[in-house]
């Protein structure tokens, strides 16, 4: 009895002292508070910046946030963070935003390392994901049937496949969704006749990235703009940014903050 | 702090009441959080659009989730399918037949079992069970036969408890009565204690259901996700508490509504479910 007594005790303290930490107790005079918020395929590279940032600035502080691209876009527009976050292209209504690009990602089609399969072209990879071609003996392997794998709707890894790949066709109902690069690629890794899309920054020797159309999907090839799948990682602002938020974007845009990203497998502007 | 034991007494039972009225008090605003933010959707789609709609695309202006009520119940079927035989065999072993030492070795295991978190579950579904299912029998291992199995093991638990605690509350002279008749032990069984206790088991069995149905990560993890009601039991499918998991860490607008939608019909099956549990009790007693 005593020690339930004293478990509730605990989590009401812990929940007092977490409310009356809000964000606001932190902008003190001599501290600097930037935020961010938005698609959580930036998100871990912006916090990764974001470290590197403060190390050297200490008197910054840097709130990163998921939410997803079009939460964080939202937000921005509301004026309720100083930076937005996108994984995707501005929509029509939301032009009126600045954007700033701050590195660009590959979206690779991966399939297991067993697949003989080296290639296909981008028609044969919407078709697959349209429901259309069903079976690996259609692509010139043996008779299994695929086992595609897609993102769950709403992400922003998925919008831009859509708008990419599959442009006019829809994604099949019957295709499997699982919620996230990781799980996508997990599902690839294991199961031979699986195929999905991921990040490349993520890619390993776990999974086999297809060439598409004749183009090995590369921090090179895309750079020079033969490989097409391809989108941009965005920093949206509403109006000009404050003197603070414009010192951390300049840190990104920076040698040093454009080779944390190439080390995470993005690519940035510099060599 | 206070002296006079009435007075103590008093306070100590006024402190456990308020305590016992907050959880009265939490049910009552996650039911209308739920509610506020699920219906206005189904105001401006439409009650049928929503609850008989076969296509999902709510970026697209689609809110169907038949298939998902549809494969929840698959799910849920094919838990108790697996799980009802094993739970009752288990349940009546432990009231029945097993000895003292058994019982305590046996008891705290399924406790164990229980306590287990669902991710794990998922886990091993993933690592195993889905692998044996592709190698073994076809399709991508993602299915609702793997859902089932897991699903199946995870309402053991419920299952056993709950119809354990009926047929040991089934009076003994019951089955003296039955043996004095000359009836062998699983006649005795088979034909006095579980008609008696027949009401407590149909009420483990529907909140084996409720946890099945109401189970997440493990099924998002294995199901595969898939919009479209399975045809096989090698077919991935999506549930009614997958889709909300899958997609709210992105969702805004109309699909943040179109997820509190699938809540609220989540809400009513389950609602259903436990009213008849309590009733099957509430009659035996």
């Amino acid at each position: 009895m005593v020690r339930k007594f004293g478990i509730i005790a605990v989590a009401l303290a812990t929940l007092i002292i977490s409310c009356s930490g809000k964000p606001a107790d932190r902008t003190k005079k001599d501290k600097h508070t930037i935020t961010i918020a938005g698609s959580t395929s930036v998100m871990p590279f912006t916090e990764k910046l974001a470290e590197h940032f403060m190390i050297d600035n200490r008197k910054f502080v840097i709130d990163v946030q998921g939410g997803g691209s079009t939460a964080g876009i939202q937000a921005c527009l509301n004026n309720t963070v100083n930076i937005g976050m996108s994984s995707r292209e501005l929509k029509e209504e939301e032009k009126m935003l600045n954007t700033i690009i701050i590195c660009y990602d590959g979206i690779t089609i991966v399939v297991h390392p067993k697949n003989p399969l080296k290639a296909m072209t981008l028609q044969q990879v919407s078709r697959i994901f349209s429901g259309e071609i069903t079976n690996w003996n259609q692509l010139g392997w043996i008779n299994r049937e695929i086992d595609a794998v897609t993102r769950e709707e709403g992400s922003g890894t998925r919008s831009s496949f859509e708008e990419l790949v599959m442009k006019e066709r829809e994604i099949d109902d019957g295709i499997m969704v699982q919620d996230s690069n990781g799980s996508v690629k997990e599902v690839i890794a294991t199961d031979p006749y699986a195929i999905g899309y991921i990040s490349l920054g993520l890619v390993d020797q776990r999974v086999k990235p297809l060439t598409i159309n004749g183009v090995i999907p590369s921090i090179r090839s895309i750079k020079t703009g033969r490989y097409k799948i391809v989108r941009p990682f965005l920093y949206v602002t509403n109006g000009e940014l404050d003197e603070d938020g414009r010192k951390f974007v300049n840190f990104v845009l920076s040698k040093d903050g454009q080779n944390i990203l190439k080390k995470e497998g993005l690519v940035g502007f510099y060599d | 702090m206070i002296k006079n034991p009435v007075r103590k007494e008093q306070f100590v039972k006024w402190v456990l009441v308020a305590f016992a009225l907050s959880s009265l008090l939490f049910l009552f605003l996650i039911f209308m959080f739920i509610l506020f933010e699920g219906l206005p959707l189904f105001h401006k789609v439409g009650l049928k659009n929503i609850i008989m709609g076969s296509k999902w695309a709510p970026t697209k202006g689609f809110f169907g989730i038949y298939p998902m009520i549809v494969s929840s119940f698959f799910v849920t079927f094919g838990a108790l399918f697996i799980g009802a035989p094993m739970g009752l065999s288990c349940a009546i072993y432990l009231s029945e037949y097993s000895g003292k030492r058994m019982k305590m070795f046996l008891k705290p295991a399924l406790e164990l079992l229980a306590g287990i978190p669902s991710v794990v579950y998922g886990f091993l579904g993933v690592i195993y069970i889905v692998p044996l299912i592709r190698n073994y029998i076809g399709g991508s291992g993602f299915s609702l036969l793997a859902t089932s199995i897991i699903l199946g093991i995870m309402i053991l638990p419920t299952i056993i408890s709950i119809s354990f605690d009926s047929l040991v509350s089934v009076p003994k002279t019951y089955r003296e009565g039955s043996f004095a008749m000359g009836a062998t032990k699983w006649q005795t069984i088979y034909k006095v204690v579980l008609p008696a206790a027949r009401s407590g088991i149909l009420a483990s069995f529907i909140l084996g259901m409720g946890r099945a149905i109401g189970e997440t990560m493990a099924v998002i993890m294995i199901a595969g996700n898939a919009l479209r009601i399975p045809t096989s039991i090698l077919d991935p499918l999506r549930t009614l508490t997958g889709n909300i998991a899958l997609e709210l860490a992105y969702a805004t607008g109309d699909h943040r509504l179109g997820l509190f939608s699938t809540g609220v019909v989540l809400l009513i099956i389950i609602m259903i479910l436990n009213y008849i549990a309590n009733f099957g009790i509430k009659r035996k007693m």
